[in-house]
């Protein structure tokens, strides 16, 4: 039980440690299509080894917290590409450093 | 695919989906439980059938647990890789917003498919017509479409295309 526990706090520190370093990625990152790509896959997993770690702690809650694992890997990179989709809707500009994009190059074309 | 088949999947798939969120086999739950996800079946089916695009084979759920392992494999990388660039004085990202084409037709395998892209390293789906997927990408290595393939859709549209119709 206790070797459980341990191993749950463990997992949860580590998924903390990925939460703080999304946070991170939203402060340095240039523009918005980056920001959104810090924020989404690290929040994603950091939120999953939180769930992950307190299943280790409370293993009667295994089933529950998966579920709500599975519903976040659904919903969190679904909501970014409606973000990201909406922002480059918007002509929200991508930095300078970027080399190419396709999708406005596509839509040029188009109109 | 018969529609009986198609209607037993999805009454399956709903009827799971509530044993799980109650995670309880009481008789009461059971019945109640039948009793919406046959309704949902009767009245909803015509419109909720992608739902029920899933092959019930054994390749297919070879297939699964191969997309699963691949995914978890994916995701941990992409969190290294983005946690290397965010923590690197130089912050070394090329950004590219490239075009990618993929073969899958079911709408569910393509919404797998582009929330997977969107969780693995450095890219994100934009925008997605017909064929073509969007994918901003923050570490470009290429930007030719036929390369940019091979990248980031291949791994996993090779699950996908067995585990869906």
């Amino acid at each position: 039980m206790i070797v459980l526990t341990a191993l749950g706090v463990a997992t949860m520190s580590i998924g903390t440690v990925f939460l703080a370093l999304a946070g991170l990625g939203l402060r340095r990152m240039p523009d918005t299509y980056t920001r959104i790509q810090a924020g989404t896959k690290a929040t994603t997993l950091g939120t999953i080894l939180a769930l992950v770690g307190a299943a280790l702690i409370m293993p009667e809650w295994t089933v529950k917290l998966a579920l709500i694992a599975l519903f976040l890997m659904f919903t969190n990179p679904l909501s970014s590409q409606v973000l990201a989709r909406a922002a480059h809707r918007a002509g929200v500009p991508a930095t300078r450093e970027t080399r190419t994009d396709a999708l406005a190059e596509d839509k040029e074309g188009l109109a | 695919m018969s529609d009986t088949f198609a209607s037993a999947k999805l009454f399956a798939i709903t009827f799971l989906f509530w044993m799980l969120l109650n995670g309880a086999l009481a008789l009461d739950v059971i019945l109640v439980g039948a009793l919406v996800a046959g309704a949902i079946t009767f009245f909803l089916g015509g419109s909720l059938h992608f739902l029920s695009g899933y092959r019930l084979t054994g390749a297919s759920a070879r297939a699964t647990v191969g997309y699963v392992g691949y995914f978890f494999k994916e995701l941990v990388k992409a969190n290294i890789s983005v946690a290397r660039v965010v923590l690197d004085p130089a912050l070394p990202v090329v950004p590219a917003i490239v075009k990618v084409r993929t073969r899958l037709r079911n709408p569910v395998a393509r919404l797998l498919l582009a929330n997977s892209i969107t969780l693995t390293p450095g890219t994100l789906t934009v925008e997605m017509t017909d064929e073509w997927l969007y994918v901003h990408w923050v570490v470009a290595r290429t930007t030719d479409p036929e390369a940019a393939t091979d990248a980031i859709v291949a791994g996993f549209e090779k699950y996908l295309e067995v585990m869906y119709d």
